[in-house]
């Protein structure tokens, strides 16, 4: 799509994009393109100097079991996140969008937490399973739980699970009521003239209609549980117990600020930059077939 | 609906109240917390109802900060909240400039580079922060950064995000408002304020609602930039005060912070809650 | 006030020809409409007057500057754009007077400006409210006095009327009548409307293809089409055309079918189109010899007419006639021809052909 008419300037449109194009030079592409030359090389032990090692930095990651477990582990908590979080906000939306009175009201008790700091729900998320005090670890504890999630990772995982969840319902809900209210009721209708019960309605009609808008929540919730949960992890388990909940964004800082491995941390960058890339080319790629739709 | 069923409606009510209910929760406990002494808290379980000490903690919390020996330096959430402000409304404002500026001259301009500007401005997405933490942390720090407002917001503020959002709303304006705006003797920048801006309105405070948020909300990047404590936002300091070892004897004042934390954008969201929809699911398309 | 001259503007979209190259002299004060159907190129030849488009070839000339490379806006020219294209956020007041204010007017002088405009259009009790709060026919006024406050010495309409409701247009189209007579501007008017055109201009010109067919006044149009398209263009129902062969002072359409032609014609034989307006037909009276007889398929009844569609040597045919004729489908009428009216168009070239005589 382009405009008909434009104005006429030599010089306007460069001043104009200067400052955007400026801080996407200076702070995404030197990075990025740092990062690329970083995993590369290899620091001596004093950090003065540095050598060519090739692929090296690469090898030794997916030589090391931590490095594999932490796959593992972000990809085990990103299905997690991404299932329980569209299943409960699809039922939530579905039936919000069948009540007719309340459907505005509820929308606007439901939205807040998208609000919230990934980092304040793993605190608020973390007293409500505090072992001891908080409330849902007394539950637990009443039924037997020998709960402590500083202490296991299993039910570390669960933690970090339900507040990172938590977070992302109110946004998953927001796209699924307005992709509900986007489908024509007279579709619905003649689905009913013609003998559909609700349920058969909602395989049937409802949810192939709706497929557009959950594919893209799956892409979206996938970047959200792979970038945008380090706030929680930090604030709630610090990656522990035993490297239990070390999702890879994690383990990118952590290396390369806590233990000061450059190359390695460049390396595990350049990997992420890999995932986003093809994350975001299957987004659009979806895209493009909506277009076309 | 086609069927008319009261029962299943009132199922369906009940399950909205419940979902709204489980996921308030935390947030209703986090008060409860912050209303009483540490000594309530500490039972198992912890009291459900208010107590009468929210205002003494929330101010403990404001003014003095968390006494704790783990981490060094208690600083009153007054501060934090501060630079929370700055950071989440400087982020959003700086964003808008630049992407309605950026948008501005990709829409309503011809020139040589104007497509690999728009393809690198849509690159920015695929490189988020968390995939080049140290060569960008490199970069501030060589820069002289660290430690500042500056290097807290100004990598922050280049956006496709906003930029994608400009782009696609001068679009639908008709070309007829431009070609009179010609004939009226109006130049580029006359017509960026005097008709684009205003038209905009609607966008930008879209944009505004979305752009304080994840400000507001920024984790990571203070992590790396603030080590000194006058630079801290409330988000930060919640992360950090609630691992700390002794964090447990101040969790009343922890707790009021926290809801301190999630007070503004959360009140951001619901004011302008249907700028903030449509702003979000307008991005999206 | 200012002429406008254009001298062989054309206009290239890419390898697209829009505009294959026109004259056109207005004169100081004229009201000129530019006719045809969508996408022949009105609407471009208008915008390159405005300066909206770059010409591809020729000059214009507004008074006796040329202006080519000059902007819209020093051109001392307004438009009124089909969509109006107001300011939505701009009160009618403020979209009057933004150009007054770009130029840097005084305020006083703008008020007085805005006022007066808003007198002749009957805007004062809408001057605080915004465009949406206003009815089509209220903002097309607003459209109007947003170019009369400039005072230009030309004033440029792109189908100003098209979006507004049948009775509505009838009416504006009045008021653009009365206001170019009160302020004697030179005007040009684009629209795809017949009924417009003829109505308002004080002389047209026919657009056919990205060609000027014809530039003349509403009567040298309707009464000497310069070619089939015109001829078919103007006047509704459309004029009928029927091949023939003439020869010997005859129309040969077929082997029965015959018609005369008027005393002093003289063609040479061939091959040609014969242009005759439904209104130039009548019934034949009692004991008149009919020059043709029409199979009516489809008699239309309009009120005080009836429109009779049918064939006439294979040939569609309208013809207009009296209600009170008493025709309809399917019957066979016989017709007279006013044959003093008749069009002779060459069957290759479609121009008019002279009939000196
Ligand atoms: N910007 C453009 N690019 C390419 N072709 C164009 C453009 N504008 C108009 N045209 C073409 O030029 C011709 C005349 O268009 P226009 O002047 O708008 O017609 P009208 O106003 O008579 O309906 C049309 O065939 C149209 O498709
Ligand atoms: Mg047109």
């Amino acid at each position: 799509m382009e405009k008909r008419v434009v104005f006429h300037n030599r010089f306007l449109p460069y001043l104009l994009v200067a400052p955007q194009i400026a801080i996407t030079v200076i702070f995404f592409f030197w990075p990025a393109s740092q990062a690329v030359v970083q995993s590369v090389l290899r620091e001596d032990a004093f950090g003065t100097s540095s050598y060519f090692v090739g692929m090296e930095n690469f090898a030794a990651l997916f030589e090391d079991d931590y490095y594999l477990n932490s796959f593992k582990i972000t990809a085990l908590f990103s299905t997690l996140v991404t299932t329980l979080g569209l299943g409960i906000s699809l039922v939530l939306a579905v039936t919000a969008d069948r009540l007719i009175r309340g459907a505005t009201i509820y929308k606007t008790l439901l939205i807040w937490p998208y609000a919230v700091a990934p980092a304040v729900a793993g605190a608020l998320w973390g007293f409500v399973f505090l072992p001891g005090p908080g409330v849902f670890a007394w539950l637990l504890a009443q039924m037997g739980v020998d709960w402590n999630f500083h202490l296991n990772g299993g039910q570390a995982m669960f933690v970090v699970v339900v507040a990172a969840t938590w977070k992302q319902i109110s946004y998953n809900f927001l796209f699924f009521l307005a992709g509900l209210q986007a489908i024509p009721k007279s579709l619905i209708e003649a689905a009913a003239i013609d003998g559909a019960k609700p349920f058969r309605r909602f395989w049937t009609i409802i949810l192939p209609m709706l497929s557009p808008t959950l594919f893209f929540l799956i892409v979206v919730n996938v970047v959200y549980a792979f970038f945008e949960t380090f706030g929680v992890i930090h604030s709630l388990t610090r990656g522990g117990p035993a490297k239990s909940t070390e999702i890879l964004v994690y383990k990118v800082w952590y290396d390369g600020f806590e233990a000061q491995d450059l190359g390695g941390s460049a390396a595990q960058s350049v990997i992420l930059m890999a995932i986003v890339i093809g994350l975001t080319v299957i987004q659009f790629r979806y895209i493009e077939r909506k277009v076309h739709y | 609906m086609i069927e008319r069923r009261p029962i299943a409606d009132a199922v369906g009510h009940l399950i909205m109240l419940a979902a709204i209910f489980i996921v308030a929760f935390p947030i209703y406990l986090a008060v409860i917390a912050a209303s009483h002494t540490i000594q309530d808290v500490s039972q198992t379980p912890m009291p459900l109802l208010p107590g009468a000490e929210l205002l003494t903690n929330t101010a403990r919390a404001l003014f003095d900060g968390p006494q704790l020996v783990g981490v060094s330096g208690a600083t009153p959430a007054i501060v934090l909240l501060m630079n929370s402000f700055i950071m989440a409304i400087s982020i959003a404002v700086g964003k808008i400039i630049i992407s309605l500026l950026s948008a501005f001259a990709i829409v309503y301009f011809r020139f040589p580079l104007r497509n690999i500007f728009f393809w690198m401005i849509f690159i920015t997405l695929m490189l988020p922060v968390e995939v080049r933490i140290i060569p960008t942390y490199k970069i501030v720090a060589d820069l002289g950064l660290l430690d500042t407002y500056t290097g807290l917001i100004l990598p922050l503020i280049a956006s496709a995000t906003a930029t994608f959002l400009f782009r696609q709303f001068f679009m639908t304006v008709p070309d007829e408002l431009l070609e009179a705006a010609r004939i009226d003797g109006a130049g580029p920048m006359r017509f960026f304020w005097d008709v684009l801006v205003p038209l905009s309105r609607t966008s930008i405070a879209a944009m505004f609602v979305i752009q304080f948020i994840y400000g507001w909300n920024q984790y990571l990047w203070p992590l790396l930039i603030a080590s000194d404590y006058k630079y801290q936002t409330i988000v930060l300091a919640i992360g950090r005060l609630i691992r700390a070892p002794d964090a447990f004897y101040e969790w009343p004042v922890i707790m009021g912070m926290a809801v301190l934390a999630l007070l503004p954008p959360v009140a951001v969201v619901v004011l302008m809650q249907r700028w903030f929809v449509k702003g979000l699911v307008e991005t999206e398309k | 006030m200012a002429k406008v001259t254009l001298k062989g503007v054309k206009k290239n979209y890419g390898p697209v020809k829009a505009i294959h190259g026109v004259d056109m002299e207005i004169k100081d004060g004229e009201f000129i409409v530019i006719v045809g159907p969508s996408g022949c190129g009105k609407s471009t030849l208008l915008r390159m007057i405005a300066g909206l488009e770059a010409i591809t070839d020729g000059t214009i000339q507004i008074g006796d500057r040329v202006v080519n490379n000059i902007e819209p806006a020093e051109r001392d020219i307004a438009m009124v754009f089909q969509n109006y294209a107001l300011y939505p956020h701009m009160s009618v007041y403020e979209n009057m007077s933004y150009g007054l204010r770009i130029r840097g007017r005084s305020k006083a002088d703008i008020e007085t400006r805005v006022q007066r405009a808003a007198e002749i259009l009957q805007l004062q009790p809408y001057l605080q409210r915004k465009p949406r709060e206003l009815s089509g026919g209220q903002r097309q006024r607003v459209a109007m006095g947003r170019a009369i406050v400039r005072e230009p010495s030309v004033f440029l309409f792109d189908e100003p009327l098209s979006n507004l409701d049948a009775k509505l247009r009838v009416q504006m189209r009045l008021e653009i009548k009365r206001l170019h007579q009160q302020l004697g501007v030179t005007s040009v008017y684009v629209t795809h409307d017949q009924v417009e055109a003829m109505t308002l201009a004080d002389r047209l010109v026919v657009m056919n293809q990205g060609r000027a067919d014809q530039i003349g006044s509403p009567q040298d149009v309707y009464n000497h089409p310069a070619t089939t398209y015109v001829g078919g263009f103007i006047g509704s129902p459309a004029m009928n055309f029927l091949t023939c062969r003439i020869d010997t002072g005859q129309a040969k359409l077929t082997d029965d079918v015959i018609l005369p032609l008027p005393a002093g014609w003289s063609v040479p034989a061939g091959e040609y189109s014969l242009g005759i307006r439904p209104e130039n037909l009548r019934i034949a009276r009692a004991g008149e010899t009919a020059h043709l007889q029409l199979d009516v398929d489809v008699a239309e009844e309009l009120g005080a007419d009836t429109l009779l569609h049918g064939k006439i040597a294979g040939e569609e045919m309208v013809v207009r006639v009296p209600s009170h004729a008493g025709f309809h489908d399917h019957s066979r009428p016989g017709l007279v021809i006013d044959i003093e009216r008749l069009h002779l168009f060459d069957r290759e070239s479609g121009l008019r052909v002279a009939t000196p005589g």
